[in-house]
């Protein structure tokens, strides 16, 4: 009885340690990973490739996310708004709610789950087959190898595509708003500008880049830290994407509250 | 010079090397033997600062290599070539491009030049014309050989190689055997090879030494070591299925039977 209840401490233990272990291990190749950035020559090159990886290749996706969020939100609220003969405002509502809410936060997690996740399997790959090793032997710090190229192209890439999904989930809110149910061109238009200012966009951003440095950098850590073959590099995936999601779900409700009561 | 001295190393509380000492002369060929997983990849990595010791020390030109960081740690790096056990080829680069890694990585741009090396050390491990080929296009012993062209790419003064000849025919593992004694004897480069193959370890050594139970048990020449007295060696040299390897690994098999490993334990945890 009594030896249960100090393996369930001592497990507890091990499992706070281990956690910390991790929070400090990702927080250090973070900092790491900055410092890299601002040290020349720069690499320019697999910068670009990863921009194409990640952002380019994610264009298909992130326009269907988008703009079926778009329509749907459209939807909801024009049956919400119709009882109270306010239904110019799906121009308004679907405007905020993709500029402030989902456009960051559907491309983040479309993005965790599509580049997140091929970074890891990609980055775990080659731990499991010493090729991180043999970078090291080849004198190239694979911090800067592989994990600059990834942050910045990840950094770059989602906020645009976050603006991008903003578009499109407008687009789809206009779709309905003006082709079903009749709201006129201009006046969607005039709705939609109106509603918007400048600050909604930029909190969505801010979220985004935010969102980019923990895709990047739990990917890029999980595959540093994944071992025993290839039952490991699918295990590291799958961590890579739950931890991400969570810590990107988390982090947009911090970022959330905190635009609420500071502005 | 290569010295070792007390190195320790375990994973999840599993001693794999267990305060052992050797000293790599510079320009001599060290052939290290033992059985599979007695650690012999372990001590390879800890002389290039990819593992760092417990305790003890790895004095590379007595510098202790574990404590280098940076710029100082890869300036010995260059000067060191390796071969890994699996190759360890980068495959999302071409054969070129892994071949000529450190000359890409580290600019050097007269491409003309960058190719005839590429060329040269292909040629010299006995590969020509696969240069645009991905790893994922090669056998497993062409792979192994594009690792050795890659690990001489920078002309090293030292060469470690881990299992240079297993996965190659037998003709193929004699040109590497020929290629070791090569560097050698025309660039007096320092080399260690960790090897099985008894044939390919007396031919190229100057020394022999056997790993066992995470100490080296016995230095000498290959002369020697024919003519060894411990029975762990001779056992192991005449590749016996009976003596006291056998003997002292299968009563920890049974052991570990009524009590589990602790590594076992925290592997799965
Ligand atoms: N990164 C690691 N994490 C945990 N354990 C490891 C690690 N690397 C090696 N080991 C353990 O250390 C021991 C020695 O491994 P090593 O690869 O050095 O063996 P080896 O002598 O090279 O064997 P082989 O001849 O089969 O290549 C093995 O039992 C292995 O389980
Ligand atoms: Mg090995």
């Amino acid at each position: 009885m009594h030896t249960s209840l100090v393996e369930r401490f001592g497990g507890f233990g091990t499992r706070f340690m281990s956690l910390l272990r991790y929070v400090g291990g990702a927080v250090l190749l973070f900092v790491e990973t900055v410092l890299w950035c601002f040290v020349p020559p720069f690499r320019w090159r697999h910068v670009l490739h990863q921009m194409m990886q990640i952002g380019v290749a994610s264009l298909p996706i992130v326009f269907l996310t988008s703009i079926f969020t778009g329509i749907v939100l459209a939807l909801q609220s024009a049956y919400q708004l119709q009882q109270i003969s306010a239904r110019l405002y799906i121009a308004n509502l679907v405007a905020l709610s993709m500029t402030r809410e989902l456009g960051p936060v559907l491309t983040a997690l479309v993005v965790a789950g599509r580049c997140g996740a091929s970074i890891t399997a990609e980055i775990g790959t080659m731990k499991v087959t010493e090729q991180i090793d043999a970078l090291q032997t080849l004198a190239t710090n694979p911090v800067r190898y592989l994990v600059v190229p990834r942050f910045l192209a990840t950094l770059i890439m989602l906020p645009l595509l976050t603006v991008y999904a903003d578009v499109i989930g407008m687009f789809g809110g206009y779709m309905v708003g003006v082709w079903k149910l009749g709201i006129g061109h201009g006046v969607y238009i005039n709705m939609t500008e109106s509603s918007l200012m400048l600050k909604d966009v930029t909190t969505g951003l801010i979220k985004s880049v935010a969102f980019s440095v923990i895709i990047s950098i739990i990917g890029c850590y999980q595959g540093f830290v994944t071992g025993g073959g290839a039952e490991g590099v699918g295990r590291a995936t799958t961590v890579s994407v739950v931890t991400s999601f969570i810590l990107i779900i988390s982090a947009d409700c911090l970022f959330t509250a905190l635009f609420y009561f500071a502005f | 010079m290569i010295e070792i001295i007390n190195l320790t190393k375990s994973f999840s509380g599993r001693k794999v090397l267990d305060n052992l000492n050797l000293t790599i002369r510079t320009g001599e060929t060290m052939v290290i033997i033992g059985g599979s997983g007695c650690g012999k990849s372990v001590l390879l990595k800890h002389m290039m600062g990819i593992l760092k010791p417990e305790s003890g020390q790895v004095m590379i030109d007595n510098q202790d290599i574990a404590r280098l960081q940076g710029e100082r740690l890869d300036e010995i790096r260059v000067k060191f070539g390796m071969l890994f056990q699996g190759a360890a080829l980068f495959d999302s680069l071409t054969v070129f491009e892994n071949v000529a890694f450190t000359a890409l990585e580290h600019g050097m741009h007269d491409e003309a030049k960058v190719h005839a090396k590429v060329r040269e050390k292909l040629a010299l491990v006995g590969l020509r014309g696969i240069e645009r080929m991905k790893p994922a296009e090669l056998s497993g012993g062409m792979r192994k050989r594009v690792g050795l062209a890659r690990a001489l790419f920078t002309d090293p003064e030292t060469v470690l190689y881990d299992e240079p000849t297993t996965g190659l025919d037998p003709i193929m593992a004699d040109v590497i055997n020929d290629l070791i004694i090569q560097m050698h004897e025309r660039f007096s480069v320092t080399s260690v090879a960790v090897t099985h193959d008894m044939t390919s370890a007396y031919k190229i050594a100057d020394r022999i030494a056997m790993l066992y139970e995470g100490k080296i048990i016995e230095v000498g020449t290959p002369d020697e070591i024919k003519k060894t007295s411990n029975p762990v060696v001779a056992q192991f040299i005449r590749g016996e299925a009976e003596g006291p390897i056998t003997r002292t690994s299968r009563l920890r098999d049974m052991q570990d039977h009524h009590e589990e490993a602790p590594y076992e334990r925290a592997d799965r945890a």
